[in-house]
């Protein structure tokens, strides 16, 4: 008996913890959006700025991911397949990002290539980094750097290197090796950190508020742009800009779910 | 077959060396590139008034009641989410009812969510346009610190259940059922054998939680208002302080959460070594 109303207890305070923090804002939030019928929102959203700071940000997201990607796997092979120096402190610098403030991030960027900075000369030289793309596509690799090689070092220990070895006696290059035996073994675990790439490369704000100078309709991205449209009190706006992008964070989250259970079994 | 492998083994060395050699120098110049060098460009910056000017900037009344509010707020938050999300973890893996799947997808919603749309959804629901009434007042958390702590409960909620998860699926369920079947009461089965055992996925849990808390920003811009002395954390002081053009204070309190990020993920890192090591034994 005690047993069933400790149960139900704690469920209810689980329940009502996620209710108050994540669904009931977001819920009010859609119906907001929406109270004024689909088109207040469509019109919100169709705007030449609002359209301009969503393909930036597919922009930023679509060079950063491939980057991200390709060095998280090479790291998760150096992390796990070789014995190296200094490997410690890649590990340190790989995870910082996790536990490093976006503005922190932002700043550290806004020192190097401002005008005083170690690479400030490129600006002499006609080369634009900060309070342009390059700048903001470096911050967001900066805070989405951790998440491929975070979810590719434990599988690669899991599934070991007796395969791998056993390639390599029967002639396979390293390359080969690669692409016949450990890509295929680590792929669920890549696409898994592919997805958390992405998501948080769409949603970063703090790192890119800091080095975009948030110029309107050139330098502003999608999550610029919803404090921009709030700060302007255009309430409507900021809603139907943060619905499309609450809409992406659903899709990635059907995305872990059906990824999550094949990359436990793999 | 001797000979052949005799023939190819030196080729297939070099190769291999090279190889090694290509993959660990694009690592090492990616990770100096994007992260190394902009953190020592940032550390650079806040030596250059000397060791005096760094100490005048971070103990300057402003800075110190940032600092002050962000630390306790992050305990706070750290700790509520130390309990919350060990009671949410247990209901995941312990509890059954319908719709479970979905309950523990939603977990990870802040994951997924820009922290710019967070604290705007929790300014809809608690700020001044808030629905909600409590006592036949209207709930109004905007530009308080209690503002601060649901935005940061918000960004934090997934760690601790994501890290005491996995445990409790792990965890033997026949130890407790031993334990209750040698007399121990319910309470005395979680002290004595869940609670020791799901310990370091909650301190590790807690940490990152921490961390995260520390380094917030986003989801507290448009919710707290950004008010010295009030409401000003120390990320929103450092941006502040970049768009007035003071450098060097932003930076110096920079390095201040750095030396903090860098001491949580020591820790972190230690919980885990320790953790693993006792796998072992």
């Amino acid at each position: 008996m005690t047993s069933v109303v400790r149960r139900f207890g704690l469920r209810g305070i689980a329940f009502f913890y996620l209710a108050a923090i994540l669904l009931g804002p977001l819920a009010l939030v859609f119906f907001r959006t929406f109270e004024h019928g689909f088109g207040a929102a469509w019109d919100a959203l169709s705007t030449a700025e609002t359209i301009n700071a969503f393909k930036l940000t597919l922009i930023i997201t679509a060079i950063a991911v491939p980057l991200n990607t390709i060095f998280g796997i090479a790291c998760a092979l150096a992390i796990v397949r070789r014995r190296f120096p200094g490997k410690g402190v890649v590990n340190a610098f790989v995870d910082l990002p996790l536990a490093l403030s976006p503005v922190v991030v932002g700043l550290s960027l806004f020192l190097l290539y401002g005008r005083d900075g170690w690479f400030g000369f490129l600006g002499d030289h006609g080369i634009q980094i900060l309070f342009s793309l390059p700048a903001m596509v470096i911050a967001t690799i900066f805070v989405s750097l951790p998440f491929v090689a975070r979810e590719v070092v434990p599988t690669l220990r899991e599934i070991g290197d007796e395969q791998e070895q056993a390639a390599r006696t029967l002639g396979a290059n390293s390359w080969q090796t690669f692409w016949r035996i450990t890509l295929p073994a680590i792929r669920w675990a890549v696409i898994y950190g592919v997805i958390l790439t992405t998501a948080r490369c769409l949603g970063e704000y703090g790192a890119v508020a800091v080095v975009s100078g948030r110029l309107q309709g050139e330098t502003e991205t999608a999550t610029l742009r919803v404090e921009e449209r709030y700060e302007s009190f255009d309430v409507a706006g900021a809603y139907a800009i943060s619905i499309v992008l609450a809409l992406i964070a659903v899709l990635v989250l059907v995305a872990m779910t059906v990824i999550r259970p094949k990359e436990e079994t793999a | 077959m001797s000979t052949a492998a005799a023939t190819v083994k030196p080729v297939r060395m070099q190769s291999e060396r090279a190889s090694t050699a290509l993959s660990l120098g694009l690592v090492t110049t990616y990770l100096t590139l994007i992260v190394a060098l902009p953190i020592a460009a940032l550390v650079f910056e806040s030596t250059n008034a000397g060791a005096r000017g760094f100490w005048e900037v971070v103990s300057s009344p402003e800075a110190v009641a940032a600092l002050k509010l962000t630390l306790w707020t992050s305990i706070a938050v750290a700790l509520l989410n130390g309990v919350l999300g060990t009671i949410t973890a247990w209901v995941l893996v312990r509890d059954s009812f319908r719709g479970k799947a979905l309950v523990n997808a939603i977990i990870d919603l802040p994951f997924a969510l820009p922290t710019i749309v967070a604290g705007l959804t929790l300014l809809a629901l608690y700020g001044p346009q808030s629905p909600l009434e409590l006592g036949g007042h209207k709930i109004n958390v905007a530009f308080t610190t209690t503002s601060i702590v649901l935005a940061m409960l918000f960004v934090t909620l997934p760690f601790v259940v994501r890290t005491v998860q996995p445990v409790l699926l792990e965890l033997d369920e026949e130890m407790e059922q031993a334990a209750k079947s040698l007399g121990a009461t319910e309470l005395q089965t979680f002290r004595r054998i869940v609670f020791p055992n799901v310990l370091p996925g909650i301190l590790s849990g807690v940490a990152l939680a921490f961390a995260k808390a520390v380094g917030e920003f986003g989801s507290l811009v448009i919710i707290t208002g950004n008010l010295p002395y009030k409401t000003q954390v120390s990320s929103v002081f450092i941006f502040s302080r970049i768009e007035s053009g003071d450098r060097a204070g932003a930076a110096a309190v920079a390095v201040v959460l750095l030396a903090i990020s860098f001491a949580l993920l020591l820790s972190i890192g230690a919980i885990r070594h320790y953790t693993t090591r006792h796998d072992r034994d």
